[in-house]
Formats: structure tokens, C-alpha cells, sequence
């Protein structure tokens, strides 16, 4: 994963609520077993309706609970594919959220008021060492669980950290298993 | 101090601090081909295949095939076979298209007994809640997730916040455990849950079947909940009793364990009547845009409504019961069990599906078709003009042949009424198995209750 730290640019305003990632990635397009090439299939459906304009800035301000409905990884690679290097919205759905801090897609959860203010403005920073968004004169502070801001600034292999527990992993199955196989049957 | 079933449940699977072990990880064709292929590329295996169970089910037709060579759509077919080819390579257990075993992943894991009390449960799908009717702890996660599990049968996780919904009352004549969970969303709303476990408690859920304590925990993810689940007891045992991968012989003392000891706190606690719950409706594109079968559409209260509203072409003020329709699907992971298959052929044993529409029927599971083909349900339905299919997600998704066409109405005992859903420019409509099957008598929607 790359290192993600500040991200600065123009942005993009999806003035909706509950967007649903059956509609960031229709699941037409799940079918691929490859992990690129998503981008020109955001908002497949959406796109096509009168008046849509979504420009591939690096940030993109959507309505509450961004997200929401299926478990697809699909859709952060989507967004990330077409350009977007962060979210901002009032709030995200969990599966999605944790999805975009896996692949280094920063959402950044802002009040309500803070995401109207942020729509109408062109351009913003956000600086996840600071922990803030700056726009228009002022700074915004967000929150980020301490560990996952941790991993995005070190662009870290999830797989790598948890690794040098292996040890705690390997005593945890001879101290708690249960006899005997699970699926293998 | 008293814990919640959450509580005991994370506690038990605290490997280290914010790393917690995955007891059983459950895979399919769609979420999983990327999380092979980055293991494959650092040389990384599969640390616990026999924790690990694969199914093909978003993406096989529905139409009797018996093997991936079969399938005409030339991108589903090699999503099915890179699973086999992927299960094979690293030595996870599989049940493909054709075999015996083959079925919705949520379907088949309680089904073969692997879903058990006190587990905790991943898969690459957000309906994984399902499986917290046995008292476990299951979610959904991504691709990375689902990579990060086959590596190390841990996931870093920080623990979600907890909230209970407390039923009383009791559960009306035809009201079933798909109204009480739709009635439960259009209550606390699409984001009611993020955040939080959700533990279902009280007499209307203890009085619950395994399937309609499956169906509940499984539109928890509608709710926006982590995780969904209920406290294990003598109906939970008895499913799992006999199942061929249930332990033998079966830790009851440890499951009994499993409760929210008096006094435990939780974040949010929501308190609901279920004898106000009339069989449920949704009219929009949330799960939480739903009403009473009595009720009419109602007036739009935002921009997000009136979006609703028109794609679904319907208008303010409709009587729920005035809306005709074109298609009617009893299947998905919500609600194609043997139970519900049995109620939706109780309603429409001996009668016909209305000539303006067509239904189907899409067991969960090639076991539940099985089952329901010994009690003579398939016949019940194909007598009566259902097309009988063969086990798969169907048209819960469209990611197969099974989809809407634009502009159709289709009463659906899935989980999702998103824009486009169930096919591009698809109008979906969710209701019980109970509801869809008497709609699909009607031609349109009929309160279950007063009608024979």
C-alpha cells in the first residue's frame, strides 16, 4: 500500500445520502478476477443520468453514510482507480470504511455543517499526520483510530505487521483449539 | 463484571491486543480471486484450510448446470473456475457448482453445522451477520480482509460499539421474522446500527425458528450493523445436533455460557414492540424506506425520497395494497430456507400464480432443494406456476442470468432494494416469503392476514 499523508486538491461534490456501493460499482462489473481497471465503471447507472458531472479530483464529499450495502472491495477500487485519494461525508458505512483504509483511500468522517461548508469551497488539504482538513482559511480537525492512521502513513503490509505476531497466534490455537477439524470433513 | 455475549465472545478471540482469531472463514467466488492471487504473489499460504470453506454461489445460473464449463456468461465462468482452481492449489474445501453441497455460502455454513455458538465467523460478504442467530460473532469484510484471514486466521480489528434491541409482545397472526427485522430498519433506519454489534433479545426473537432468527441477524447489515446476533439456547442446539460437522459430542456447558449476563452495559439499547409490527413493505430504494401492508406510500420527507419515489414510479398516497407487479422472487440468503420454503407453498398450495406475472422459487441450497423435493413442495409450486430453480444467489443481485429487466416490479424475498439492484432499472419491492407468495396469487400485494 502506498504512504498516504497529505492530500491536496480540487474537489468533487456528490450531493447524496446512503449512496450504496450497488451504485459506486454495479455488480455487473465483480465478474473480473483481476484488481484493476474498476475506474471507468464508477457510478456506471448515475453517470448516464442528465446532469452528472464528476470530475476525477482528489477528493470527493458525498452525504451520509457513504457506503452502505455490500462488502465489495470493488468499490474503493473503483473510486481510487478513477482518481479520488480521499472521501470526506458526515458519515461511511463500517465495511466500507475499513475497505478504503486497507487499499490507502482515506475517508475522513466531518460534521455535517463541515461537509455543506466543504461543498461549497473548490479546493482543500487533508493532512492525516495533523489529523485536519483546511479550506477556505480554517482547519477542521477529524478522527482516525490511532493504529489505522498509523498504517496509512507507513503504507504498511497489514499482512507483514500482524506477522511479527505469529507467535501469539501460534500459542493462541495450542491453548484455545477445539479437537479436531472444522471444514475439512 | 457482567459481560454481554458480545463481550464474551471478543474476549475469548483476543489474540493480542486488536488482533482477533477467526474460528471459521467462509469464501466465495466473487470477493476472494483478488485475495488468492496477492497470497500467490508473496509466497504466502493458506495458515488454517480446514477453518476455511468455499462455495460458488453468487455467480452460477440458476438453471441446473452441473459444472462450471456450462455456464454461457464467459466472465462468471472463470470466476467459478478460479475459485476451484484456487481452492485446489492452496487446499481449501470447496463445494462448487453441482455438488451436493453447493448453496448460498450463508445457507450451507449452518446447514453442514460448521457455523456454531461462540464462533467468530468472516466471509467476503456483508450478509455474513447471518450466522450471529447461533449466538456467534460474524461479519463481513473485504477482499484485503479476506487476503489478511487466509494468511493468518486473524483480523485487526478494533472493537465496535454494542447495542441491544429488546423485544416485547409478541408476534402477530402472519406477521413473520422478516416483518420484525424490516420493521426494525424502518424504526431505527439505514445507519441505526453503524458502528455497533446488534444483539436481538427478548420472547418474540427466543420464540423464533433457527431460519426466522437467520433472517433477522441477516438484514442486520441493513440496519448498518457490524454484526447481528442471539443468544444460543435449546432451538439453537437442536439445529446444530446431528449436523455433520457439529462437534460430537457438543460443549453445551460452554454454550449455555453464552448470554448477556444480568446487569452488562451496552452503548445503545433500543426497546420495540413486536405486536405492533403488521407485515412489512419497503416502497423505495433503502430497506429503511418500508410501511405496513395497510398503509399507502407516503409523502417524501427529502430529496433522497423523491429520488425514491420516481425511480420506483410510484406516487404519494398509493395504498401499498394498489401496487400491481410483474415478478416475484422466494429465494436469496435472507429467505430461501426450508421453513420459508414451507410457508411460501402453504400459501399457494392448490393456486395459481396470477396470469400478469411471473414467479420463482430459488431454494437456498442444493440440500433445501432436496429437502423441499422429498416433501413434495416443488411440485406444490410448479402446480401452481412457480418456475422451481436450482440453488444459487440468483436474483437477489443479478450477478447471473436471473435479473429484472428495466422498468419491472418484482415482490422479493431478498435483502436490498438499492436502484438497480436486482437488474438495471429493476423496482424492487421486500416482503416475507409469506407476502410474496400471496402476491404472487393476487397479482399484487395483499395483507397476509385477511387474506384466504
Amino acid at each position: 500500500m502506498n504512504r498516504v499523508t497529505k492530500i491536496r486538491g480540487p474537489i468533487s461534490v456528490l450531493r447524496r445520502s446512503d449512496v450504496d456501493t450497488d451504485q459506486i460499482i454495479p455488480k455487473q462489473f465483480l465478474k473480473r478476477v483481476e484488481r484493476s481497471g474498476f475506474g471507468e465503471f464508477l457510478f456506471y447507472d448515475w453517470a448516464k443520468e442528465p446532469g452528472w458531472d464528476l470530475d476525477p479530483n482528489p477528493i470527493l464529499v458525498a452525504g451520509r453514510n457513504f457506503g452502505c450495502g455490500s462488502s465489495r472491495e470493488h468499490a474503493p477500487w473503483a473510486l481510487e482507480d478513477f482518481g479520488f485519494q480521499a472521501l470526506v461525508a458526515p458519515s461511511f458505512a463500517d465495511i466500507f470504511y475499513s475497505n478504503c483504509t486497507k487499499v490507502g483511500l482515506l475517508p475522513v468522517p466531518l460534521p455535517e455543517e463541515e461537509v455543506e461548508a466543504l461543498m461549497d469551497a473548490v479546493e482543500a488539504e487533508i493532512d492525516l499526520e495533523e489529523q485536519v482538513v483546511r479550506f477556505g482559511g480554517r482547519e477542521v480537525s477529524f478522527e482516525i483510530d490511532p493504529e489505522t492512521r498509523r498504517r496509512l502513513l507507513g503504507g504498511l503490509d497489514d499482512i507483514g505487521v500482524t506477522l511479527l505476531s505469529a507467535d501469539a497466534i501460534d500459542a493462541y490455537e495450542r491453548d484455545r483449539e477445539r479437537d479436531g477439524p472444522v471444514t475439512t470433513l | 463484571m457482567p459481560a454481554s455475549l458480545f463481550d464474551k465472545i471478543w474476549q475469548s478471540h483476543e489474540v493480542a491486543e486488536g488482533l482477533l482469531y477467526i474460528d471459521l472463514h467462509l469464501v466465495h467466488e466473487v470477493t476472494s480471486p483478488q485475495a488468492f492471487e496477492a497470497l500467490r504473489l508473496a509466497g504466502r499460504t493458506v495458515r488454517r484450510p480446514d477453518r476455511t470453506l468455499a462455495t460458488a454461489d453468487h455467480n452460477v445460473p440458476t438453471d441446473g448446470s452441473r459444472v462450471a464449463a456450462q455456464i454461457a456468461d464467459h466472465l462468471s465462468r472463470v470466476q467459478v473456475e478460479t475459485l476451484e482452481r484456487n481452492c485446489e492449489e492452496f487446499g481449501v474445501p470447496v463445494h462448487s457448482i453441482g455438488a451436493a453441497r453447493q448453496g448460498i455460502v450463508h445457507v450451507i455454513g449452518p446447514e453442514i453445522g460448521v457455523t456454531q455458538p461462540g464462533m467468530t465467523i468472516v466471509c467476503g460478504d456483508s450478509h455474513t451477520s447471518t450466522h450471529g442467530a447461533f449466538g456467534a460473532l460474524a461479519f463481513g469484510i473485504g477482499t484485503s480482509e479476506v487476503e489478511h484471514v487466509l494468511a493468518t486466521q486473524t483480523l485487526q480489528q478494533r472493537k465496535p460499539r454494542s447495542m441491544r434491541i429488546l423485544y416485547g409482545g409478541e408476534l402477530g397472526y402472519g406477521v413473520s421474522a422478516k416483518d420484525l427485522i424490516l420493521g426494525t430498519i424502518g424504526r431505527i433506519g439505514v445507519e441505526g446500527g453503524v458502528g455497533h454489534v446488534i444483539e436481538y433479545a427478548g420472547p418474540p426473537i427466543e420464540a423464533l425458528s433457527m431460519e426466522g432468527r437467520m433472517t433477522v441477524c441477516n438484514m442486520t447489515i441493513e440496519g448498518g450493523g457490524r454484526a447481528g446476533m442471539i443468544a444460543p439456547d435449546d432451538t439453537t442446539f437442536e439445529w446444530v445436533q446431528d449436523r455433520e460437522a457439529a462437534p460430537d459430542p457438543m460443549p453445551l456447558d460452554d454454550w449455555r455460557e453464552l448470554h448477556t449476563d444480568e446487569g452488562a452495559r451496552f452503548d445503545t439499547e433500543v426497546a420495540i414492540d413486536a405486536s405492533e409490527i403488521s407485515p412489512q413493505v419497503t416502497w423505495g430504494t433503502t430497506p429503511s424506506m418500508v410501511t405496513d401492508v395497510t398503509a399507502a406510500v407516503p409523502a417524501p420527507a427529502s430529496e433522497g425520497d423523491e429520488r425514491a419515489l420516481d425511480y420506483m414510479a410510484l406516487e404519494a398516497g398509493t395504498p401499498i395494497q394498489d401496487i400491481h407487479l410483474d415478478r416475484v422472487f422466494i429465494g436469496s440468503c435472507t429467505n430461501a430456507r426450508i421453513g420459508d420454503l414451507r410457508e411460501a407453498a402453504e400459501i399457494v398450495k392448490g393456486r395459481k400464480v396470477a396470469s400478469t406475472l411471473s414467479a420463482m422459487v430459488v431454494p437456498g441450497s442444493q440440500q433445501v432443494a432436496a429437502q423441499a423435493e422429498r416433501e413434495g413442495l416443488d411440485e406444490v409450486f410448479r402446480s401452481a406456476g412457480f418456475d422451481w430453480r436450482s440453488a444459487g444467489c440468483s436474483m437477489c443481485l443479478g450477478m447471473n442470468p436471473d435479473t429484472l429487466a428495466p422498468g419491472e416490479r418484482c415482490a422479493s424475498t431478498s435483502n436490498r432494494n438499492f436502484e438497480g439492484r436486482q437488474g438495471r432499472g429493476g423496482r424492487t419491492h421486500l416482503v416475507s416469503p409469506k407476502m410474496a407468495a400471496a402476491a404472487a396469487v393476487e397479482g399484487r400485494f395483499v395483507d397476509i392476514r385477511e387474506w384466504s
